[in-house]
């Protein structure tokens, strides 16, 4: 057991040295901007006064080392700073400090929509996918699986927003079952958020159960051709022992993976979902900040997302070491 | 709620419906091996895939139903359906065509292609043509805006269109064909320029680590792990919201920083692969031979390494070449790709998406009540036609992208099956 | 004895590129109980399908499509799913090549032991594993125990092999179909697998077929042989009469095979300079030293052998000698003068002395490279031969290869079968002129016959051109028909050296004796005499272990 622990431990440190170097490269693409970015905010026509309080608001007169440390440290307690259109609407109200929305205010509820959307995704995804992976698998070149695979290998090439808008077509516009504007808020009920959140889900569902169900077929596959399934079989074992005990076993590890890339892989689909049905989550949060240049939210939004897929790759890793028995039971 | 006991219910009448299924059989047949032996998911499958033909062909005859209302819900499910159609027998007859006539080594691969792979081909083919001719093609240039605004698509005047504008026009009273048109030539180019510079950057550095190996190797991995760790489409944003800034307005600016962009956090797929590739062929015996025989990297490279990588990195290719299409194509959608005044696919939808989101707005809120006269005078034939607008790029979009991925899956296929 | 296994008229087909392709064409094959079948074969003879079509088993993309299999009264080819299955595990079982491959990775062996006689209601689960644990002390498996409880990762590959063997034997079936059990093991472990394959099922009365290509095998193994050629069959007889004397020519051409012998060159005189010379050589990966004082010489002419077993170090030395590994301590010298370590501060006239052959074919050669570019690339590289000049010499270095220049010059390495490409192989080292070839397990990928063909043509070339040869081998059979001296290493180190004819006369170092009596002759009373000289206790990892 101390072997395996080791290697997690192990895991665990790069994925913390990933994030940290990742988050100096978001840095320090955001600080390669040439001259001052108060100036490019507030355009060529700002006073220098209303540039150096707003330089002085973000600290940007500080040196860049101590800037990144203080962001970094503020944001590990949670504290993104002061977004820049809020900040920008302060300075010219004539009250620089104080008084702006911060960046965190902003995050936090659209952080746990975009969660509460995920979610309710993988619920549906999961146990399709890796259902019909198995199906596909165990019925490999039948009608069966040549149907889903044109169909996944269809949706998978497909840009999200066309999936999106097909299903709106059939789902709100032809047949008005589900909305196709996701305005959900606080004081909905879970029916109301989860019928509301429908049809965004369902838009991730097609795309991630294609992915995942392609990778669980291959996974199969894969598996089913070892010969100790063979040997299973010769030894007159029924095709469901057959799979239950030695191929699931052996399978969790490929699945279990193939799980975690896949919610990491929900993590970037949710950006243009979220806009194209006006979901209040950090995605459409995002885009906005982008096309406004805010730039302390897109940092901010950048660090969440890339520490998400980070956390999610490891524990993929740390899933697939824990569930391979060579690496569970050493020499 | 309901809908889910209805899909529950559904399920378990089907369920039903595959063991009577199966129970018939094995006694119509006496017992044969094919019914004996079949699994219940088997017998389940069957009745599933009925029920779907069921429903298609039900779609399909309520499109011509005299209700314009009924008429007007399935005329996308009949259109989806003969479309289907018009794709498989253009397959179809494009493989034929292939059978027949070319080189004995060119009718092989066509006997053996399934029919996906020619479509894939064929539509290839088709887009590659339209790119080049654009200029001869649109009925109108791509800046020009001819048209009364939000023109119906369809060419039907009775449901609000224009003969002269077979597919509608947009807000600005711009052709939708000329643009969805000239949209090839732009989208298409700029991700083909997009995915060589990606191929350019990622492939000469991925076999650079996988000859070289050591520290050489060490660096650039580790480098690009750390590039890989950022998901690649909020990087991109995360990177576009610099150019943007930096662009000030010049779309020119902003279509070349994306370019270099996107290429720049492809190139990391890409590296992985050639190093993968590299790494498999730079292990084989026939590599050691030649270092042995005191061969220098170029050589080395070029003759002995890339004749046998070029099928993994063609198929790769291809895929590469939809990824960064489907990148630019949603940064143009969430507006910070290809700029106007240049047509482009992603932009279009966003241009079109209201259409679509008013009239399911309309729906849900009360034309269930309403009837016909409220509806005639809404124009509610028009608005269906309009719902298509964003759909209409989409599609060429998702067209051009499930074209080139049946291709790559077939190439994928029979590489890994020559293998065996 | 009354009759287990009737197979009759059986044709097997394939599945690939759309069609279906014949695999066996009408084979019969009878077994009575008790008996035990050896069915034999090169590569791509049928003999595993045919096994497994004895189980009414077949592979994906592989039918039987025709013909009936009947076992001990049940037709197997039309029972339903359900009725072979309460047969096989219970009635009928098999053992595969790869023990290691086989076992489920996931579950304790004993748990995978118990499976089969629990799921067929044959025995309970304590039962079971207490049998389980009887057959491993039979088997000779050490800590019979305890080693039921590890998992197969845990488990060497020849106590893997006698733990399948034990769980075959679970339900005391009728009928175990033996699938080259031994073939990838090492000679010392093989003999052990062999002993306690054959005891066992001497002593259930369990009928067997055992398939494998090694005929000294098949020898000690079967009662009766049966010789499969491309899905035919080509004779079948008793097994001391079929070895005695064979009826067919195919038959023959395999018995002959090994007794192909070249005498060994007398020794060189005393003061000549070897053309390469491995002087004190101690080599590492990392930080593990993985060869230790390695010494020996080549000389002009002479062919010296390096016999071993898997990670003894042989190739580690071939590696040393060409530069890829440059050594810790010692050296290499060529003529007399001391090569650079590594390969890449060599000037262009030293790579071209010392020349390789590989031991697979197919990863040696450029698939995408025709055979005439193979071969003219060392000859305008190292010679500058150019244009019609390079084409008369790479036609004349086909012509020593005995392949038709017109006919192979265009080909690529894909359409051409493994002896021809091994002989490519052969050809693009003559193209430099070397002094020295370097042959890494050249034949040990290759049918025996086509072997031997390779084998004859390296000694004529020899003969011919005064090469040296460095021969490396684990099978001393090779060892016999092409050297002049043998050098014996062990976990990298030289264990005895010398020339052949002393060798193989003791006294031996008491490894080289062990390699030596653990081949397997063709004597079927062989592996019988030797377990009675050696003592069942001393074969084996137990008699390594015991060094």
């Amino acid at each position: 057991m101390g072997s395996i622990l080791r290697i997690i431990l192990q895991r665990l440190a790069l994925g913390v040295l990933t994030l940290i170097i990742v988050s100096l490269v978001i840095f320090a693409a955001v600080n390669a901007l040439p001259g001052s970015f108060a100036t490019a905010i507030l355009g060529q026509a700002a006073t220098p006064e209303a540039v150096a309080a707003m330089e002085q608001t973000l600290g940007l007169d500080k040196p860049a080392v101590t800037r990144y440390f203080s962001w970094l440290f503020a944001a590990v307690q949670g504290d993104f700073g002061t977004s820049l259109s809020q900040a920008n609407f302060a300075s010219f109200a004539g009250s620089v400090a104080d008084t702006g929305v911060t960046v965190a205010d902003t995050l936090a509820p659209r952080f746990r929509n975009t969660l509460f959307l995920a979610g309710l995704t993988a619920l549906i995804a999961v146990p399709v996918a890796v259902t019909l992976g198995v199906l596909a698998a165990l019925y490999r070149n039948s009608a069966f699986d040549r149907a889903t695979n044109i169909f996944t290998l269809s949706s998978i090439s497909s840009p999200e927003f066309f999936m999106a808008y097909v299903l709106i077509l059939f789902l709100a516009v032809l047949n008005p079952w589900l909305p196709s504007l996701s305005n959900i808020s606080d004081d909905m009920t879970l029916g109301e958020r989860v019928r509301t959140s429908m049809l965004p889900a369902l838009t991730l569902t097609l795309i991630v159960t294609a992915h995942m169900m392609r990778m669980t077929r291959a996974a199969i596959i894969n598996l089913l051709a070892s010969p100790y399934i063979e040997m299973a079989r010769l030894k007159g074992m029924s095709p469901f022992r057959v799979i239950v005990k030695h191929a699931l076993p052996n399978a969790l590890a490929p699945i279990v993976n193939v799980i975690a890339l896949n919610l990491a892989y929900l993590i970037t689909g949710v950006v243009v979902i979220e806009v194209v049905f006006v979901y209040p989550g950090i995605g459409q949060l995002f885009v906005d900040s982008v096309k406004t240049r805010d730039i302390p939210v897109v940092q901010a939004c950048c660090l969440i997302f890339a520490a998400a897929y980070i956390l999610l790759n490891l524990l993929a890793d740390v899933l697939s070491i824990i569930s391979n028995p060579r690496l569970r039971h050493p020499k | 709620m309901s809908a889910l006991i209805w899909i529950l219910g559904a399920l378990i009448v089907m369920a039903g419906a595959g063991w009577l299924l199966r129970a018939v059989g094995q006694k119509v047949t006496n017992n044969a091996p094919k019914w004996r032996d079949m699994p219940f998911a088997v017998a389940f499958g069957y009745v599933v895939a009925a029920a779907a033909i069921l429903a298609v062909l039900y779609a399909f005859v309520q499109a011509y139903s005299s209700d314009p209302i009924v008429a007007n819900t399935y005329f996308y499910a009949w259109f989806v359906i003969v479309s289907f159609i018009f794709f498989a027998v253009v397959a179809w007859l494009f493989r034929l065509l292939g059978r027949a006539v070319g080189t004995a080594g060119s009718r092989k691969l066509f006997r053996q292609m399934p029919l996906t792979a020619s479509f894939g081909i064929i539509t290839i083919l088709v887009y590659a043509f339209v790119a080049i001719f654009a200029d001869f093609l649109a009925p109108f240039a791509q800046d020009a805006f001819p048209g009364a605004i939000n023109v119906a698509p369809g060419g039907d005047p009775a449901t609000g269109g224009d003969p002269n504008y077979l597919l509608g026009t947009d807000k600005r009273g711009g052709d939708i064909l000329s643009r969805i048109i000239y949209g090839a030539q732009n989208t298409v180019g700029i991700a083909f320029i997009t995915t060589l510079l990606a191929f350019f950057i990622g492939g000469t550095l991925g076999f650079l680590a996988a000859i070289g190996g050591g520290w050489i190797d060490q660096v650039l991995s580790r480098g690009i792990d750390v590039l890989m760790a950022i998901p690649s489409l909020i990087f991109s944003l995360l990177l576009m919201t610099i150019a943007l800034v930096w662009a000030d307005g010049n779309a020119t600016f902003i279509t070349v920083s994306m370019i270099i962009i996107i290429a720049v956090i492809d190139s990391t797929r890409v590296f992985r692969l050639s190093r993968a590739v590299g790494l498999g062929i730079v292990v084989m015996d026939y590599i050691e031979a030649a270092r042995l025989r005191g061969e220098k990297f170029g050589y080395v490279m070029f003759r002995e390494i890339l004749p046998n990588a070029t099928a993994p990195l063609l198929a790769e290719f291809g895929l590469r070449f939809c990824f960064v299409f489907l990148t630019i194509a949603s940064l143009s959608f969430l507006g910070v790709g290809i700029q106007a005044p240049l047509a482009d696919w992603g932009s279009m939808v966003r241009d079109g998406a209201p259409f679509i989101q008013n009239l399911s707005i309309i729906n849900q809120e009360w034309v269930l009540q309403a009837d016909e006269a409220t509806l005639e005078m809404i124009g509610i034939d028009k608005m269906v036609r309009q719902a298509s607008l964003p759909l209409i790029p989409a599609a060429a979009i998702a067209l051009l992208t499930v074209a080139v991925n049946f291709v790559v899956d077939w190439m994928l296929h029979r590489s890994s099956g020559l293998k065996e | 004895m009354s009759r287990l296994l009737t197979m009759k008229d059986i044709w097997i087909e394939g599945r690939s590129d759309e069609t279906w392709n014949p695999i066996i064409n009408g084979v019969d094959l009878h077994l009575d109980r008790g008996e035990v079948l050896g069915l034999i074969g090169e590569s791509g003879a049928g003999k595993s399908t045919m096994g497994l079509a004895a189980m009414g088993y077949c592979r994906d993309g592989v039918r039987i499509s025709k013909g009936s299999v009947e076992f001990d009264g049940t037709e197997l080819t039309t029972a339903s799913a359900a009725v072979k299955r309460g047969l096989l595990g219970k009635r009928i079982a098999y053992v595969a090549q790869s023990a290691a491959a086989s076992f489920n990775p996931a579950h304790k062996l004993i748990d995978q032991h118990s499976e089969a006689p629990v799921q067929h209601g044959v025995s309970s689960r304590a039962e079971s594993s207490r049998d389980g644990m009887e057959l491993y002390e039979k088997l000779r498996l050490p800590n019979p125990d305890t080693i039921g409880f590890r998992y197969p990762h845990q488990v060497s590959g020849g106590q893997l092999q006698r733990a399948m063997t034990a769980m075959a034997m679970a339900c005391r079936p009728d009928l175990i179909i033996f699938d080259e059990p031994t073939t990838a093991l090492d000679v010392t472990t093989q003999i052990e697998v062999l002993a306690s394959i054959r005891d066992i099922v001497e002593q259930f009365g369990t009928a067997a077929i055992y398939i494998t290509h090694d005929l000294a095998v098949v020898a000690q193994m079967a009662d009766r042989v049966k010789v499969l050629l491309k899905g035919d069959e080509v004779e079948t007889n008793e097994t001391r009469e079929m070895l005695a004397n064979p009826q067919q020519e195919y038959t023959k051409s395999l018995w002959s095979v090994r007794e192909f012998e070249r005498p060994a060159k007398p020794a060189v005189s005393t003061g000549t300079t070897p053309v390469v010379s491995v002087d004190n050589v101690t080599a590492a990966y990392g930080t593990v030293n993985v060869l230790n004082e390695v010494s020996f010489d080549i000389h002009q002419g002479r062919t010296v052998a390096v016999v071993g077993e898997s990670g003894s170090g042989k190739s580690t030395t071939a590696r040393c000698i060409t530069g890829l590994l440059p050594p810790k301590v010692g050296g290499i010298s060529f003529d007399g003068a001391t090569l650079p370590l590594s390969y890449k501060s060599r000037t262009k006239d030293q790579l071209r002395q010392v020349q390789m052959i590989y031991q697979m074919a197919d990863t040696a050669l450029n698939p995408r490279m025709s055979v005439g570019n193979i071969i003219a690339r060392p000859v305008e590289f190292y010679l500058g031969l150019k244009g019609a000049e390079k084409r008369r010499r790479v036609d004349q270095l086909l012509e020593q290869i005995e392949l038709e220049p017109s006919q192979y010059y265009d080909r690529l390495p894909s359409e051409l079968s493994g002896g021809q490409k091994q002989r490519i192989g052969i050809a693009r080292a003559l193209a430099a002129e070397p002094r020295m070839i370097i042959c890494d397990e050249v034949t040990s990928a290759l049918d025996q016959l086509v072997a031997e063909g390779i084998l004859r043509l390296l000694a004529e070339l020899q003969d011919k051109l005064g090469l040296a040869y460095m021969f490396i081998t684990h099978d001393l059979a090779t060892v016999k028909a092409i050297a002049d001296e043998v050098v014996v290493m062990k976990d990298g180190r030289v264990v005895e050296q010398g020339p052949k004819a002393e060798m193989f006369q003791p006294p031996h170092h008491p490894y080289t004796d062990l390699l030596l009596s653990s081949v397997p002759e063709m004597d079927p009373d062989w592996l019988t005499n030797l377990l009675a000289e050696r003592g069942v206790d001393n074969i084996g990892d137990a008699a390594v272990d015991k060094m």
